[in-house]
């Protein structure tokens, strides 16, 4: 627990959203728990306990964090979780997996791996800390699974989603370390 | 980056891993003797093995690599009769690619990671003659784009030839299971792994590299079989004393000049350029040449690497002496699809309009057939074999273009033609290819080539990426789902110089077993629900199927022991056709209708390991 709480603040300040901008989700909209004290900040929403998490429009339109989670977990995740989240011949349904675990977990798993190799398994899950494609956006990866686990995204690109915050891409670069 | 591979001689790896549980059963004509003598007793030689046609002694079965078997015990007329006659768990969960090998009375096969040898004794009951386990940190594993499979061994010089997941190449003795040397090449922890068939050519063991997702520069190695010492190296892109590359190397039939490996990239991006070279190697002895394709040039988002991206996605053919590149013909320059070009590449003397040509033919992940001259490198025919291909119009043949030779690209389904974080969508095939890394074989008799295929689209959006070695670099989205038609695999017979298809059959999903051609007439493949197939060469009609306990993305292959002629073929699910497909595709574009989208893999079939053997029955 120790562990997972001081990388969620290493993320927090690596990440490209953060900020405190707020803004109350409207009534209507679709975010799990306590929507009324959802807040948005650069694209990425946040809960009341500070984990992200998505926000989908009356009309559909899913929020640009989500978004750019879907992108992402396509990067580096999906050669081994297969499509959509859904899992693969190779590792775990994480569709199923992220109803079992908290964000700090999530984040600790993905930082340090995971390993279970006996007689029975092999499975290795490496450990992402020095990896910028998916640390600079862990969050919003987060924000992704959660909507696929709680069914509230469907499989594939989200057909209508919110356009990117100003200053996205400028600050993808950066944290990536990408000359633009 | 030159050539850095270390050696050891068995003297420093005394300590045997193998199990060793008897002496000597097996060695059919050739046989030695001994059982108490050190060091491996000499078995027969590759030539001689490889000449018996009751034995597959090597990967793709021969140098030319057509996986035409003359055995012909089995044919068209009772291949309906074909039943197991044995079994065999290699105890392993994982993707299970390649083929066993059989060398007189002893079959040799190799498991996914941890890569168990096993040596199976066919006289006595396929006793487990040795087993040979190598230790690898189980760090490898993840390193492993796609699953942690393995193509095959090899046999050579007495010796059984592995090409660990760690990238580490290791030779046993074929008689006892012995480590007899042991050669690292990369580094796996900077992404460098080992999935490949090796290939023996004489007194060399030929390899290349897997890591196309991690940025590993590509590069293919001669190891001297009799002590593991590395005699070349040649990579697929840098300086040209780094690829090999002289004033007399050609690209369609015209010097390619100096520096093109570095000059047709952008920066130092070529340094984690990729090119990897993982597929198959196929060899003729009368050209001196060894013969194979390099992979995707990384990263996947083709905006950050400008230019052509020399020498990934090439056919290359190299002196097997020195390494020097004769010619190379790169078939997708500059690649936005991820389409490796590392499927094998088959020799076969093909009719050209009344000529008889020395050809080379090699069916390609971009959905093109090639065939080139294989002295020379001269273009000779280029077709779609999947009629779904729209990312090109084909290719340019006229030779007075300043095009000759490039394929004509689509802009439309050009990721990059617009810049990356553009969603490109509808492009056919999808980044699997029309065909990954399953071989087709070529029969003679018919002068068919059988294919087996996939047939899926993508939508593909690329963004940037930063590089870290040792972990994924990719830099796009792709979504697939299944081509023309909503099926997603087709096995064909076609002919490559014409384009046409002689007859097709449309699979549920990809095929993505290795095919098998016999001179009984008779085609055989492996589907991914599980099924053994067994068809009528001339015209595709259903001979036999049956279900092995999990989906087959291994190769079929036969042999003939005790005057009876087997055939086998490794099940297991995974690879990337088990990541892609177990939960099955969905189609974007097909609107509210196609809600609840198409067959998983995963409702069809599970993990497993199995070896499983038919033969006709009676004795």
């Amino acid at each position: 627990m120790k562990r997972g709480s001081r990388l969620v603040m290493a993320t927090l300040a690596f990440g490209i959203a953060g900020g405190i901008a707020a803004l109350a989700a409207a009534a209507g909209d679709t975010t799990p728990g306590d929507a009324a004290s959802a807040t948005e900040s650069n694209g990425l929403w946040t809960d009341k306990q500070g984990a992200p998490t998505y926000h989908i429009g009356k009309d559909g339109t899913v929020d640009w964090g989500t978004l750019v989670g879907f992108l992402r977990y396509s990067d580096s995740c999906l050669r081994c979780h297969g499509p959509d989240g859904l899992g693969s011949s190779y590792a775990p349904d994480l569709t199923q997996a992220l109803k079992q675990i908290t964000y700090s977990q999530f984040i600790a798993d993905v930082a340090g791996g995971i390993k279970a190799v006996n007689t029975s398994q092999q499975l290795v899950m490496p450990a992402f800390a020095d990896d910028k494609n998916v640390m600079c956006f862990i969050q919003e990866i987060y924000s992704y699974l959660k909507a696929r686990s709680d069914g509230a995204v469907g499989r594939g690109r989200p057909a209508k989603t919110e356009p990117a915050p100003k200053g996205f891409d400028e600050a993808s670069y950066k944290c990536l370390g990408i000359p633009q | 980056m030159k050539c850095t591979g270390t050696w050891v001689g068995s003297a420093a790896f005394g300590l045997v891993a193998g199990l060793l549980l008897a002496g000597p059963t097996a060695w059919g004509q050739a046989a030695g003797g001994g059982t108490s003598a050190p060091g491996p007793t000499p078995g027969p030689s590759l030539a001689q093995a490889a000449s018996n046609p009751d034995n597959w002694a090597m990967p793709s079965l021969n140098d030319a690599a057509t996986r035409y078997s003359p055995l012909k015990q089995i044919n068209a007329s009772n291949a309906s009769h074909l039943q197991v006659a044995w079994t065999f768990s290699t105890g392993v969960l994982r993707g299970h690619e390649g083929q066993p090998l059989v060398i007189g009375d002893v079959m040799y096969l190799v498991t996914p990671f941890p890569n168990t040898v096993y040596a199976l004794d066919l006289n006595h009951d396929e006793r487990i003659m040795w087993q040979y386990t190598p230790t690898q940190n189980p760090d490898v594993i993840p390193v492993m784009c796609c699953d942690t499979v393995n193509r095959g061994v090899a046999y050579g010089d007495g010796k059984i030839i592995l090409h660990q997941a760690d990238n580490t190449v290791v030779a046993l003795s074929a008689q006892t299971g012995k480590e007899v040397w042991k050669t690292p090449l990369a580094s796996y922890k900077e992404g460098a792994t080992g999935t490949d068939a090796p290939l023996v050519v004489g007194n060399k063991v030929i390899v290349g590299v897997s890591g196309g997702e991690f940025g590993v520069q590509g590069f293919i190695a001669a190891l001297d079989i009799s002590d593991g010492h590395m005699l070349w190296k040649a990579f697929s892109e840098g300086p040209d004393n780094q690829i090999l590359f002289d004033s007399h190397t050609t690209s369609l039939g015209k010097p390619v000049g100096a520096n093109t490996g570095v000059d047709s990239w952008k920066g130092d991006q070529w340094k984690i350029g990729g090119g990897d070279t993982w597929g198959w190697y196929s060899y003729d002895p009368k050209l001196h040449l060894l013969y194979y394709g390099s992979g995707n040039p990384s990263t996947w988002n083709p905006v950050q690497r400008p230019g052509d991206n020399k020498w990934s996605m090439t056919i290359f053919a190299r002196d097997i002496d020195t390494g020097v590149a004769k010619w190379v013909y790169q078939m997708t320059p500059h690649d936005q699809w991820d389409y490796d070009g590392v499927n094998e590449m088959i020799l076969a003397d093909l009719r050209v309009d009344g000529r008889e040509v020395p050809a080379l033919v090699h069916f390609d992940r971009n959905g093109l057939s090639y065939v080139l001259n294989r002295a020379n490198g001269e273009l000779i025919a280029a077709h779609k074999y999947d009629p779904s291909v729209n990312w090109t119009t084909g290719v340019d043949m006229n030779k007075s273009s300043p095009n000759y030779g490039r394929p004509e690209v689509v802009a439309q389904y050009a990721p990059g033609s617009k810049g990356a974080n553009v969603n490109y969508t509808g492009i056919c095939p999808a980044a699997l290819g029309n065909k990954d890394e399953q071989p087709a074989a070529f029969d003679p008799q018919t002068q068919l080539f059988y294919i087996p295929t996939n047939h899926v689209c993508m939508d593909y959006e690329p963004y940037p990426v930063a590089y870290t070695a040792g972990q994924p670099y990719v830099g796009a989205t792709l979504s697939m789902f299944p081509g023309p038609g909503g099926y997603m695999g087709r096995f064909i017979a076609f002919d490559p110089v014409t384009g046409k298809t002689a007859w097709a059959i449309n699979d549920q999903f990809s095929d993505w077993g290795g095919a098998l051609t016999t001179a009984g007439g008779v085609v055989f493949y492996g589907t991914l629900k599980g099924y053994l197939q067994a068809v009528d060469a001339k015209t595709g009609k259903e001979l036999y199927s049956f279900k092995t306990p999990s989906g087959i993305i291994g190769n079929v292959m036969t042999y003939m022991h005790g005057g009876k002629q087997y055939v086998a073929v490794l099940s297991g699910v995974g690879g990337w056709a088990g990541i892609g497909l177990a939960a099955g595709l969905t189609d974007p574009h097909a609107g509210l209708g196609a809600v609840g989208g198409y067959a998983a893999l995963k409702d069809y079939t599970a993990l497993g390991g199995q070896l499983t053997v038919f033969a006709l029955p009676g004795s």
